[in-house]
């Protein structure tokens, strides 16, 4: 384990651990004129080993219907997604098994998402009732869970209390013990700790943290909350209305934002700063996300727009890279320049933009 | 008192900024479980003033929803406000009848709930939901409520109100419906406005709309806003004072800047620690141990002695009094004089 946990900080390796690419998944809507609902557009992503990537953007913008055809709970329409180079769509039977135990998944609610009418001790070792090679005697079993239990910070005598017995926080280790449990290589973390309060997020969040160093596990971090995904993620990926606009390092994309979008992200998300004498302004932006069923043509981002001109209209902006770094790619025909400088004017109002790229303290 | 038609459509006297509009003094609120009575809101006291945002901040279960309800009289049947004062221009609305409280609902008193979808009828037109404090409080026929229905989804920023008015709650999104619901709020003028998480269903670039028309309303109208939320942002960004709850009872209040700036309770200092903002990538956050007591749990003494690192045996015997700390401040803890809580860096 410790060789893998060496590569951990170093992100890119030269096979990334889970490619996408070109990902697509459309749903068919009953009874609407246009009836088709493209969650996914052409998504491309990659994840190393031992790396943690954040998924962020609003709800309904498909970062949900990522992480379900990730875990093969979804067929998508188009696309490839290679796990250390092979793809798991064309796997059957065992194989598909075999490959269902490598990436696993964290739900967001932990009062929804663990079944009342097993214990906490079940609940962790289900997985094993399908897996049945891994862990295939009693003792076996049992050991492991004890295991697992003491990892994530729960105690092992607790294994035959029920989840309502659990506070949340604890609830989450259970859920994140259930993952564990077939050790994967990615685990998907679909709003891990939303549901949690403050004082107990940041517990979870340390084990998070903690179990990634110790067994190099890689993870998909959902969130829509901009301080916990510029704490956990390596690498992060923005995404808007079933694209994903902008990708980079996690201070890149924080710091030197390229999309539009991203940067009214981040600058409307409030930030606690008490050393500040004057409120701080921001890009507020008007209207909401436009419905899936009936995307914006060309860039799906220019309705919200200040930047949009015609050309975003007519023609979808292609990924281009930020001239110093080619691994910063944003989708957008005028991308805020490394200077920082967005663009004012126009509908929206970027009242004082030199505080939108201001580093956090 | 004056009639119903006379409060509403007297001309309101002009709220000063600054001026006291409502005063919380020693709230208790209990709640009847077939486990016996809980004590949910104890001894809470706090003030609001116009054209301020106080803040009432803490975690699920501290409380602050509760309170929040208790000042509107719209707590549950098995729920009773069973000690204090909750004085509102004067009037202590803790010992009016239900039926007194009607006339103060919309004039002097409005409230934002969390969820839009649900706190709005599914069944009736938003222009019949808005139109319907003024048929009430003001007498107007359905024609003339209409039409003020109109202007005040004009006024909250509502596209194309002519044609809108008509649509059902389930045919604007969710920004939109907390849009509506807040000119619901508002839409007699109150002097206080309490916004129960009003953002917290949103999406960050709505939340930062709803927010600011929030502001801008309580600019106009001078009106006292009490904004509830466990989003310490939020505060940072919105508030001038915040009164910090936790198990039911405040346990801090004063100006934002000096609370978050340097807290004195050791509950606030935790949560501002825990905040993932200012630790770097893979640092180890200072997470405060264990999580808050049930309310059947409540401990004697102090109600954050279990997870207080500060803690000594006075804090298991007596309960900390909220008692004024230097001029605009208060804080409920044995040790907040004799050690200022960046000990806590120590421990």
């Amino acid at each position: 384990m410790s060789d893998i946990a060496a590569h951990s900080l170093t992100g890119e390796t030269t096979v990334p651990l889970l490619e996408v690419r070109g990902l697509t998944k459309n749903f068919h809507v009953p009874g609407r004129g246009n009836n088709v609902l493209c969650a996914l557009d052409k998504i491309d992503l990659h994840v190393g080993r031992g790396e943690t990537l954040g998924l962020v953007g609003e709800s309904g913008c498909g970062k949900s219907t990522l992480a379900r055809t990730l875990l093969m709970l979804e067929q998508p329409d188009e696309g490839t997604i290679r796990f250390e180079g092979s793809d798991p769509f064309g796997l059957k039977g065992k194989q598909l098994l075999a490959w269902r135990r490598r990436v696993q998944m964290v739900f967001q609610d932990p009062f929804a998402s663990l079944n009342a009418r097993m214990t906490a001790g079940e609940i962790i070792s289900e997985p094993w009732a399908t897996h049945t090679d891994l862990y295939p005697t009693k003792k076996a079993r049992a050991a492991r869970l004890q295991e697992l239990m003491e990892i994530v910070g729960l105690r092992p005598s607790d294994a035959g209390k029920s989840p309502q017995e659990f506070s949340g926080g604890q609830r989450q280790r259970i859920g994140i013990a259930r993952a564990l449990a077939l050790n994967p290589d990615v685990i998907v973390l679909d709003e891990p700790v939303s549901a949690l309060d403050l004082s107990v997020q940041a517990q979870v969040l340390n084990l998070l943290n903690d179990l990634q160093k110790r067994l190099g596990v890689a993870y998909i971090f959902i969130s829509h909350d901009l301080s916990v995904v510029r704490h956990v993620a390596d690498r992060v990926a923005v995404m808007y209305l079933g694209r994903i606009v902008e990708t980079g390092t996690t201070e890149q994309v924080f710091e030197r934002p390229r999309h539009p979008y991203t940067a009214a992200l981040m600058s409307a998300s409030p930030q606690l700063d008490v050393t500040g004498t004057a409120p701080r302004n921001r890009i507020v932006l008007e209207g909401e996300m436009p419905s899936p069923l009936d995307p914006p043509s060309g860039c799906r981002f220019r309705t919200r727009c200040w930047k949009a001109e015609e050309i975003c209209a007519t023609l979808a902006p292609p990924a281009a890279s930020a001239p110093d770094d080619p691994r910063h790619v944003a989708e957008c025909h005028f991308p805020i320049a490394a200077d920082g400088m967005p663009a004012a004017g126009g509908p929206v109002r970027p009242r004082n933009a030199v505080n939108l790229l201001a580093p956090r303290q | 008192m004056t009639s119903h038609t006379q409060t509403a459509t007297a001309p309101r006297d002009q709220l000063t900024e600054g001026e006291v509009v409502l005063t919380v003094t020693g709230l208790d609120v209990d709640i009847r479980t077939p486990k016996g009575v809980l004590r949910a809101v104890n001894n809470v006291s706090f003030e609001a003033r116009a054209g301020r945002t106080l803040a009432l901040l803490g975690e699920s279960g501290c409380g602050k929803s509760m309170t929040a309800k208790a000042v509107a009289g719209l707590l549950d049947p098995v729920a009773d406000v069973t000690g204090g004062t909750v004085v509102l221009n004067g009037t202590d609305l803790a010992a009016l009848t239900p039926k007194q409280r009607l006339k103060y609902a919309g004039p002097e008193l409005g409230i934002v709930f969390q969820d839009a979808l649900t706190a709005l009828n599914p069944v009736y037109t938003v222009g019949t939901q808005l139109g319907e404090a003024f048929r009430i409080h003001q007498g107007l026929s359905k024609k003339a409520a209409k039409v003020k229905a109109i202007e005040l989804m004009r006024h909250v920023g509502i596209p194309q109100p002519e044609s809108r008015v008509d649509s059902f709650p389930h045919q604007f999104s969710g920004g939109m419906r907390q849009r509506i619901l807040i000119a619901m709020a508002v839409a007699l003028g109150p002097r206080l406005l309490i916004a129960d998480e009003p953002t917290t269903a949103l999406d960050v670039t709505v939340q930062a709309q709803i927010m600011k028309l929030l502001r801008d309303l309580r600019t106009e109208s001078h009106m006292a806003v009490v904004l509830i939320t466990h989003d310490l942002a939020l505060v940072a960004e919105e508030a001038d004072t915040v009164a910090v709850m936790y198990a039911g009872n405040v346990v801090e209040t004063g100006p934002v800047r000096e609370v978050f700036g340097s807290p004195k309770h050791p509950y606030t200092r935790g949560l501002l620690d825990s905040v993932p903002a200012d630790v770097g990538r893979g640092a180890d956050l200072k997470s405060i141990a264990g999580s808050p007591p049930e309310l059947h749990r409540i401990p004697e003494g102090c109600v954050y002695q279990s997870r207080c690192p500060l803690v000594q045996d006075v804090c298991r015997a007596i309960r900390p009094a909220l008692e004024p700390e230097g001029t605009n401040r208060t804080v409920a803890c044995h040790f907040s004089a004799s050690s200022d809580t960046k000990e806590l860096d120590n421990v």
